[in-house]
């Protein structure tokens, strides 16, 4: 059980080949290939060594439609993405709104040991938008949250919002907000746009995002608390963030996979896989997010792995549920765009060669930034000795082609199937521990 | 020659419409006869299938598949699986077990008939009856057969013809299929509402955008008035339905702004003193009640096509004895 492991000439952020060594949860020494010995070898020749993925932005459905998902696959997913802690957003049923719910699904990934997992708590008692839930509570609670959000639905009542950015500042928490005007986008069905008017489905317009947003970012410069905004969208929000960040605001962001890699044209077959929340957006919305993830503007990668079980997606598109699963398409994904830069059209250069992947800023955007807005202390750590063995190890050389039926999630509803994207995980290491080997739950 | 199913306007290219038209006319005139059926599509299986109340279009599907000696069977699901009823997915399994050759579909959702298509569900053509505010080709086609007969004599396409379409285009199956197919055919198309009833981004569609009905009147060889809903009030698009009648109302003062030998359309049911006055409606150059009539007869032969028959065959068949 604590025997020490060997990862061998794996290559930390894409450099120089090494052998790492990990005895009990701990990096304890980085050697010259060929030069360490350890009870385990896991071979990691050509790979890429990340730390350990924490994803900000995971519904994982349990307690309450573990039809679709448990904590349990929900991890497993997660640790075959490469992930090592994933955020377990509070819609669940019953809600994530106390102590005791939040408890809960803690305790549950600890069972489970296959990532961290550390519960969102509910903004407002039942998601409801009208009563802030027990923050304190669930800060001080054995689950320590630090990240709050009403996601799936926003934090409309600005005042509300402004408390709760007030109140969180005494456990240095955030507020994550889910950005949607509700009024604006009441029986919306995708983004408002020409192809939305042709298809006669109700519009989510740009504006009901970036007004939310721009409120909420003078918000949390007034009250000197920490804004963090979900899944952005749309190259107006980019925005709204780069100017709130040139003055100093204390505003984070993320973006899916999905908003930078899709664009709307997909909604044109009414095939329901597309349908997402916020919608997907235009081209040039791909190329404001990619620039964006590029330039620091957007801080994080975060998947909002949302699974829907089959009945949900085999209907008409307005019956349908919004989401898409995230988790063990994300690094692929990510590689990519980080990759081919801003353009969406341009595979062509760089993308021919994983070496001018840069896997630092692979790092900054799905680990150590997202650990650092989620106030965790054990995940996101440098690739060095003393450091926590929280490790991905990707393999570039290969390809993989998604496949919604041979994914782990208890839900198959992948935008991807039949993509072949670049990479695939190999090992991943928790806590010192491997949750997966060559591609498999360890 | 037209696809296996009819979901769109946009699907059908200038030849496939006149096609179609002229199927319709050739229809027409056979069913004129004595003696109105046809054997064409006897032991072929059409189902009705609406997910939405249209009596209308409904029965006009019927009568057409009737006409062309097809067992109809009438689906009437009220309430899809938005309500948590059957799901569009189990009825369709249902249909197909049932062996339908033919599935008419109306559906509240925009989209539906292309899920009923696509999904792998059923294999018979489908035929979109209207859904949600997408589309309603067979509508845009009758619209055009009408548009035909009294503009170009029922003969080609529509090249050069003036049409404006007023009113809820935002919430607007017919006006979506329309514009798609008049322009398909060579019309000039204008659509006219106040601002908060246009889709955004109608500046891209193949058509004129005008806020002002007087202003288009004057120019036209057809008006095309679209049912205005109460409900739209309640969403703020429009103060009340006096203003909006004032506005955008087609009656006897606004009519005699347009050619003398211009004609109205409406695609029914009217609200008589709101879109239309009953004057307009009731008066000779409304078409309303032929729109009717050549429903049935362009659904006719969009059975007919999509379900293998061959025009040539028209004359040959039995029922002209």
């Amino acid at each position: 059980m604590n025997d020490s492991i060997l990862v061998r000439a794996g290559q930390p952020y894409g450099q120089e080949p090494v052998d790492i060594v990990i005895e009990g949860d701990r990096i304890t020494a980085i050697a010259p290939v060929g030069t360490a010995t350890a009870d385990r070898v896991l071979d990691a020749h050509g790979c890429v060594v990340l730390p350990g993925l924490v994803d900000l932005h995971t519904h994982l459905r349990e307690p309450g439609r573990e039809h679709a998902e448990t904590i349990e696959s929900g991890s497993k997913a997660a640790a075959l993405g490469g992930f090592t802690c994933v955020h377990a957003m509070a819609n669940t049923s019953p809600v994530a709104d106390t102590a005791g719910v939040v408890e809960q699904v803690w305790r549950r990934g600890i069972e489970c040991g296959l990532v961290d997992v550390r519960p969102v708590g509910a903004v407002t008692v039942g998601l409801e938008g009208r009563q802030m839930a027990e923050l304190g509570a669930m800060a001080g609670s054995a689950a320590a949250v630090r990240v709050f959000s009403d996601d799936g639905l926003c934090v409309h009542d600005p005042l509300l919002m402004r408390r709760a950015l007030e109140y969180v500042k005494a456990f240095d928490g955030v507020v994550a907000q889910h950005a949607q005007d509700p009024r604006l986008t009441e029986g919306a069905q995708m983004n408002e746009s020409e192809l939305s008017g042709r298809l006669g489905l109700a519009g989510w317009p740009a504006v009901a995002e970036e007004s939310i947003i721009a409120r909420d970012v003078l918000l949390a410069e007034h009250t000197g608390s920490r804004l963090h905004v979900c899944h952005v969208s749309t190259a107006g929000s980019v925005e709204v963030i780069r100017w709130a960040k040139s003055r100093g605001m204390p505003v984070t962001a993320e973006a899916t996979p999905h908003h930078l890699l899709l664009t709307e044209e997909l909604v044109s077959t009414f095939d329901p896989v597309y349908k997402v929340n916020p919608p997907l957006r235009r081209r040039g919305d791909v190329q404001a997010l990619r620039a964006a993830v590029l330039d620091g503007t957007i801080d994080i990668i975060a998947t909002d792995h949302a699974p829907h079980p089959r009945e949900d997606k085999d209907c008409e598109w307005a019956a349908a549920a919004m989401g898409m699963l995230g988790l063990e398409t994300a690094l692929g994904i990510a590689a990519q765009v980080v990759t081919r830069g801003a353009n969406t059209d341009s595979a062509g250069e760089g993308a021919d060669s994983n070496d001018s992947t840069d896997w630092q800023a692979i790092a900054q955007l799905m680990s150590v930034a997202p650990a650092r807005i989620g106030r965790v202390a054990d995940q996101g750590q440098p690739i060095e000795p003393g450091s926590i063995a929280n490790l991905a190890i990707w393999d570039p050389s290969v390809e993989t082609v998604v496949s919604g039926e041979r994914l782990a999630s208890r839900s198959g509803n992948t935008p991807y199937t039949g993509y072949t994207l670049p990479g695939a995980v190999r090992h991943v290491l928790f806590r010192g521990r491997p949750s997966v080997v060559d591609g498999g739950i360890a | 020659m037209i696809g296996r199913h009819l979901l769109s306007a946009q699907d059908l290219t200038s030849a496939d419409a006149v096609r179609i038209l002229d199927t319709a006319g050739e229809l027409a005139s056979v069913t004129d006869r004595s003696v109105k059926k046809l054997p064409t599509l006897r032991g072929r299986t059409v189902v009705t299938l609406f997910f939405e109340d249209s009596t209308r279009t409904r029965i006009s599907f019927e009568l057409a598949a009737k006409r062309l000696s097809a067992d109809v069977i009438n689906f009437a699901a009220k309430g899809s699986s938005l309500s948590k009823g059957e799901s569009l997915k189990d009825t369709a399994l249902t249909l197909e077990a049932m062996g339908a050759d033919a599935v008419i579909i109306r559906h509240g959702a925009s989209g539906a008939p292309y899920r009923l298509a696509n999904a792998g569900w059923i294999q018979g053509a489908v035929i979109n009856a209207g859904d949600g505010t997408h589309e309603h080709p067979t509508q845009a086609l009758l619209d055009a057969y009408t548009l035909r007969n009294h503009l170009r004599s029922g003969q080609g396409d529509l090249d050069g013809a003036r049409v404006a379409i007023v009113g809820d285009i935002l919430h607007s199956r017919v006006a979506r299929s329309n514009v798609a197919l008049l322009r398909t055919l060579g019309a000039h198309v204008t659509v006219v509402a106040p601002p908060t009833l246009l889709p955004y981004g109608v500046q891209a569609w193949p058509c004129d955008v005008s806020y002002d009905i007087d202003d288009v009147l004057p120019h036209v060889d057809a008006v095309m008035m679209l049912r205005v809903q109460a409900e739209r009030m309640a969403g703020s698009y429009f103060p009340n339905e006096l203003e909006y009648s004032r506005r955008y109302g087609l009656d006897s003062r606004r009519m005699a702004l347009m050619p003398s030998e211009a004609i109205v359309l409406h695609p029914g049911p009217m609200n008589r003193g709101v879109e239309i006055s009953a004057e307009v409606a009731d008066s000779p150059q409304a078409v309303v009640v032929e729109q009717v009539t050549n429903g049935v007869h362009v659904r006719m032969a969009v059975l007919y096509l999509l379900l293998g028959g061959r025009p040539e065959e028209l004359d040959l068949e039995g029922a002209d004895r």
